[in-house]
């Protein structure tokens, strides 16, 4: 159901229509009952006023069937609304298969966006409409919340986590993206725009291009840079091909999927959970102080890594720890770099 | 049990009817207020077990740095505080006065030896810096900064308990002058009684403490 | 106006003139006193509140920041919500009428702790001092809400000293609801059995059950909140290892409960106004009253609704709302039950009644734009805008300010042995109806057209609403200063008042205006059931057939009185 409404920021995705729906019919409601009690409490105030100063009058009885309408009468409306909104905030919140994914960093007082080929905007974000989009997001300091008012998205984003939304634009235009969430002086200055563009336009803004290369190559060479593949490639370190999304068993005998959360703490704190077969505490050092952007790339890196690179040949072949994925071994997890991981 | 016609109204409070009703409500009140204790102390609970199953490992590693037979000391002495304030309490109902100074006294006693032990190892702890925000270094297995977060819940459950003992100590001295200046009889001990109830409710609050934060490590010691 | 001052009886002695001097206030016992030392507090802290708001509303005038620098305007709401929360609201009702109706009422000459009683204002002071000299000192900056890590690591503010502020101030919270319960229970008068009780002592119960429950947690928290930025351990910070999300439940807990505090006693101040005002039994007693205990009780278990949008698992959103409904419903329950009391009653327009009407009418908005927030899909959005300011304004605004402002007219001959003006009241009255609409109404829309709270400036399409909001605050800003005018003239120059002067039900109004400091003469004994203002065999039984026996309150031992 999708209603248009007054006071009410522009339908710009697909469930905008859905929650405006649901908020005329519980303005509609609230007026009802509104209108209902106060009608009710003037009539009486006006057929039953004192008529004399001295006037008492007879008590009246409860009504037991009464206290039962109304506590299983608005129970039951109640029920009927909690049914109805939890099936907007469920299909809000789970994201769907093939979206494409946007990092958000979000920072005193501004958004960043990366997109998976590379671009690289603050404040502005340019998505094509028909297309779900999924935002992943972090901040580097306080809890941020992304707002975008005329998709009817929120979401917070906290500090040492990857929180998710998504949304599927459906009408071109510059809509605002707001901070929800107080974060400091200038809490009402951390606004941005989403620009919403015809697909066409989109892609010729894509083109419009980004010197860095894809988000994925700027994760390899934060890779290289660090060095990394001095050890996850020659055998000291578990062998990270093909190993996004993948189950890994821990030293402890418990067993992890490898995801944004798991691979962001293991780059942190290496020690927490380590991989079976390799020493604990880890030999890893911390990397403590990379920077959220660069953790970002670095998850992209990872995901689009399905077989080995060529620039990190070294002597030996890989070994396969347990629960290590050969090279290239399965389509399952292969994954290019505009479809992302559920 | 009180019978309000006997010329002993002494102890009785202007606004209350009779002394039952009185020592109804010092009771009760106690109660309420042990419930805020326990919410109180609730929310570090709730930290601790949020962080303990966050960190299990460090957890352990830092507990096992805290010295438990000095720890189980301390149990043994606060349930024997307990008792000795139960048998106090006994006294006060029966009008023994000699009887219960000395169990007061000896309560005392204990919760100060506690005290003393609990001093003995907060210096150990600032001696081996493991004071968080201060100077805080450990060379042990384990992330020191998990470690530190478990001796700083460590430090505030234990300084807040240690806090409510040196207050039920506060208490006792006053119970002692009170007892000795023979303010109690068996119709108005409330006092002795409502303390008591009090001084069991800490030493509880240890019995929780002790094995949660001493004794997180010693399954894996063996 | 002073006519009948004329009349009065003979000198009598009473709990104000019974001992003068400054000490005989500090130092009092007297739970009377003791109310009214509260209700000079609260009030002065209402107006520094109030003064902070109208900074607020005129810096948000215009979309620019003009007005006050972005940092002072964060400032200016977070003081304005702490002093309003902490030491308005919260003791507000309790503190005050409380205080002073509960042993009234219930039949006892005091408190049970009357010396708990006066320490828990000393408290409240020396926590309420703390965060004055914090106010001064610059403020702080966090919202009311303190949440981290920004107040643990980036606030500029003083976190340290409005926290400790904050949790000294509970510990007389606590004090209050402890001395509440235990008198609730033990000092009743011979037959004042529990469902005799006037349905404010009911309401009060039910407040002190969250008081004792809930405070200690945000002490808790608070100091854990306080301890996290002297020593930067990380319990709240993740670069630490700790969770931020953690501090959001721990604070929760108690503060969403807490708006319960703020609500609860006001719906017992409704529930006797009225019933007194229509001179009728309440409609469904046991229901408004257990509807109270039930409030208390789930009020504990919605917390989670706080954090739809803050990374928690969409399943546990679903349960906090589901919870969050089953909280609705006793309100509902109440505002049905007041409805039908009027029925066939003998209605006053007397200013408390106006508050009354007032009340209902707001707490229908409140209450109802409370379901929006507790609606999954649609709290997402509306959720940390607008929408949210102005629900929690119908409810703690119009529903606890408006609960405090009849229940103090209603008692005030009672308090101060004097008449208000009525004409003014009512005046006042009406100014603070249409202030407070046209106040917050606007704050619905702005929340929905997506304008977030706590924003200092603001894009153009908000002015029109928000022109609208600062009038309308301004018009209740005039509201609020009108009753504190005649309030204070009346206690002076105001008639006298006799012991009943609305021909109410209720011990409370079987003692002389003002009391005496022993409250009754003598120990009431208790032979009649709650607002029998007649007989309960007269009762008229409507409807026929839609009546059972059983709905009738049956008796208890009694003799006619």
């Amino acid at each position: 159901m999708q209603v248009e409404i007054p006071f009410a920021p522009e339908q710009a995705s697909t469930v905008s229509g859905e929650v405006d729906a649901l908020y005329a019919f519980l303005w509609a409601l609230t007026i009802f009952f509104g209108v209902l009690i106060s009608l009710t409490i003037i009539y009486f105030a006006i057929k039953y006023r004192r008529r004399s100063e001295s006037e008492v009058p007879r008590p009246v009885a409860g009504s037991m069937k009464l206290e039962i309408a109304w506590t299983v009468i608005p129970f039951l409306i109640a029920m009927g609304i909690f049914v109805w909104a939890a099936s907007i905030y469920y299909k809000l919140y789970r994201v769907p298969n093939n979206a494409t994914e946007i990092f958000v960093v979000g920072k005193q007082w501004m958004w960043k966006f990366q997109h998976i080929d590379g671009q690289r905007e603050i404040n502005e974000l340019h998505v094509p409409i028909g297309r779900k989009v999924k935002l992943t997001m972090t901040t580097e300091d306080v809890i941020h919340s992304m707002f975008i008012p005329a998709f009817r998205v929120k979401m917070d984003v906290v500090p040492g986590r990857y929180s998710h939304v998504w949304f599927e634009a459906t009408k071109p235009g510059r809509y605002h993206i707001f901070c929800a969430e107080y974060c400091g002086t200038s809490h009402s200055g951390m606004i941005g725009t989403v620009v919403v563009m015809e697909p066409a336009d989109y892609q010729a803004w894509l083109a419009g291009g980004t010197a860095e290369g894809s988000l994925a190559s700027q994760g390899e060479k934060v890779f290289q840079d660090r060095a990394c593949h001095t050890c996850h490639f020659t055998g000291r370190a578990p062998n990270l091909v093909g190993l996004f999304g993948k189950s890994e068993v821990l030293a402890d005998g418990s067993s992890i999927r490898v995801d944004e959360a798991y691979v962001r703490e293991s780059i942190l704190d290496p020690s927490r959970k380590v991989v079976s077969g390799y020493p604990s505490p880890s030999q890893m050092p911390s990397y403590r102080g990379i920077s959220e952007e660069e953790l970002i790339q670095l998850i992209a890196y990872l995901r689009s890594l399905t077989q080995q690179p060529a620039s990190a040949s070294g002597s030996a072949m890989p070994p396969q720890p347990a629960g290590g994925a050969g090279t290239g071994s399965s389509g399952t997890t292969t994954r290019n770099g505009n479809s992302s991981t559920r | 049990m009180a019978d309000s016609h006997t010329a002993s109204q002494y102890g009785l409070a202007h606004h209350f009817e009779s002394m039952e009703q009185q020592r109804e409500a010092g009771t009760l009140g106690m109660w309420a207020f042990l419930i805020t204790e326990i919410m109180f102390f609730g929310g570090l609970f709730l930290a601790y077990l949020l962080y303990r199953s966050m960190y299990p490992n460090d957890f352990a590693a830092a507990s096992s740095h805290l010295n438990w037979p000095l720890g189980f000391v301390n149990t043994i002495v606060l349930i024997c505080s307990s008792l000795t304030m139960a048998l106090a309490v006994y006294y006060s109902q029966i009008g023994k006065k000699r009887l219960l100074l000395l169990f007061l006294a000896i309560t005392v006693l204990l919760g100060l030896t506690f005290l003393v032990i609990k001093a003995f190892e907060y210096y150990d702890k600032y001696t081996d810096h493991l004071i968080p925000g201060f100077l805080f270094d450990w060379e042990g297995p384990g992330n020191p900064q998990r470690v530190q977060m478990f001796y700083w819940i460590y430090f505030a459950m234990t300084g807040i308990h240690a806090l409510h003992m040196i207050i039920g100590i506060g208490i006792m001295l006053v119970l002692i002058y009170m007892a000795s200046r023979n303010r109690f009889t068996p119709e108005y001990h409330s006092p002795v009684e409502i303390s008591g109830l009090y001084w069991h409710f800490v030493d509880i609050v240890w019995i929780f403490l002790f094995p949660l934060l001493y004794l997180i490590g010693a399954h894996e010691a063996h | 106006m002073g006519t009948e001052a004329l009349e009065i009886a003979p000198p009598r002695t009473h709990y104000i003139n019974v001992a003068y001097g400054v000490k005989s206030w500090l130092l009092t016992v007297d739970h009377k006193r003791i109310a009214l030392l509260y209700l000079a507090s609260v009030t002065l802290f209402f107006f520094l509140g109030g003064a902070f708001a109208v900074g607020i509303r005129l810096e948000l005038l215009t979309p620019q920041g003009d007005f006050v620098q972005a940092e002072s305007y964060n400032r200016l709401f977070t003081m304005h919500g702490i002093v309003m929360v902490f030491f308005f609201l919260i003791p507000a009702i309790p503190a005050t009428l409380g205080n002073f109706l509960v042993p009234l009422m219930i039949g006892a000459k005091d408190l049970a702790f009357p010396k708990l009683n006066l320490l828990s204002w000393y408290v409240y002071t020396i926590g309420a001092l703390l965060t004055v000299v914090a106010i001064i000192m610059g403020g702080v900056d966090t919202g009311w809400t303190f949440y981290t890590p920004f107040s643990t690591n980036y606030s500029n503010g003083n976190v340290l000293l409005v926290g400790i502020g904050v949790f000294i101030t509970g510990f007389s919270s606590i004090l209050t609801g402890l001395n509440f319960i235990v008198t609730i229970h033990t000092m009743r008068a011979p037959g004042m059995t529990w469902f005799r009780l006037p349905l404010f002592i009911w309401s009060h119960y039910a407040t002190s059950m969250i008081f004792i429950l809930g405070t200690p947690v945000i002490a808790i928290t608070v100091l854990l909140l306080a301890l996290e930025r002297i020593a930067h351990v990380g319990i709240f910070d993740p670069q630490l290892g700790g969770d931020p999300v953690l501090f959001q439940h721990l604070f929760w807990f108690y503060s969403h409960p807490a708006v319960y505090i703020m609500v609860l006693p006001a719906m017992g101040v409704i529930s006797e106004l009225v019933a007194n005002m229509s001179r009728k039994n309440i409609f469904g007693y046991k229901f408004v009253a257990f509807a109270s205990i039930a409030i208390a009780v789930f009020g504990f278990l919605v917390w989670g609704h706080h954090l739809f949008v803050s990374t928690q698992s969409i399943y546990a959103g679903m349960i906090f709302s589901i919870l969050s409904y089953a909280v609705a419903i006793p309100s509902a329950v109440k505002t049905f039950n007041w409805t039908a009391t009027l029925y066939r009653g003998s209605i006053s327009y007397n200013t408390p009644m106006l508050y009354a009407f007032g009340f209902i009418g707001f707490f229908i908005i409140g209450g109802m734009t409370g379901l929006f927030l507790a609606a999954l899909g649609v709290d997402v959005h509306v959720h940390d805008t607008y929408f949210v300011v102005a629900h929690f304004h119908y409810i703690m605004v119009g529903g606890t300010i408006m609960g405090y402002l009849g229940g103090l007219h209603y008692w005030w001959p009672k308090i101060t042995g004097r008449m208000y003006p009525e004409g003014w009241a009512r005046f006042a009255a009406l100014v603070v109806f249409v202030g407070f609409n046209l106040t917050f109404f606007p704050q619905f829309l702005l929340g929905y057209m997506g304008m977030p709270r706590r924003y200092y400036a603001y894009p153009d399409e908000f002015q029109v609403l928000n022109v609208m909001s600062t009038a309308g605050a301004s018009i209740l800003g005039v509201g609020y200063l009108i009753p504190m005018i005649y309030l204070i003239w009346s206690m002076r120059y105001g008639p006298h008042a006799p012991a009943n002067p609305w021909g109410a039900f209720g011990l409370e109004w079987m003692t002389s205006s003002p009391p005496p400091t022993e409250n009754f003469p003598e120990t009431p004994v208790v032979t009649w059931e709650a607002y029998e203002f007649r007989p309960y065999e007269e009762t008229e039984v409507v409807g026929g057939s839609g009546v059972e026996e059983a709905d009738i309150p049956e008796p208890g031992p009694r003799t006619r009185h």
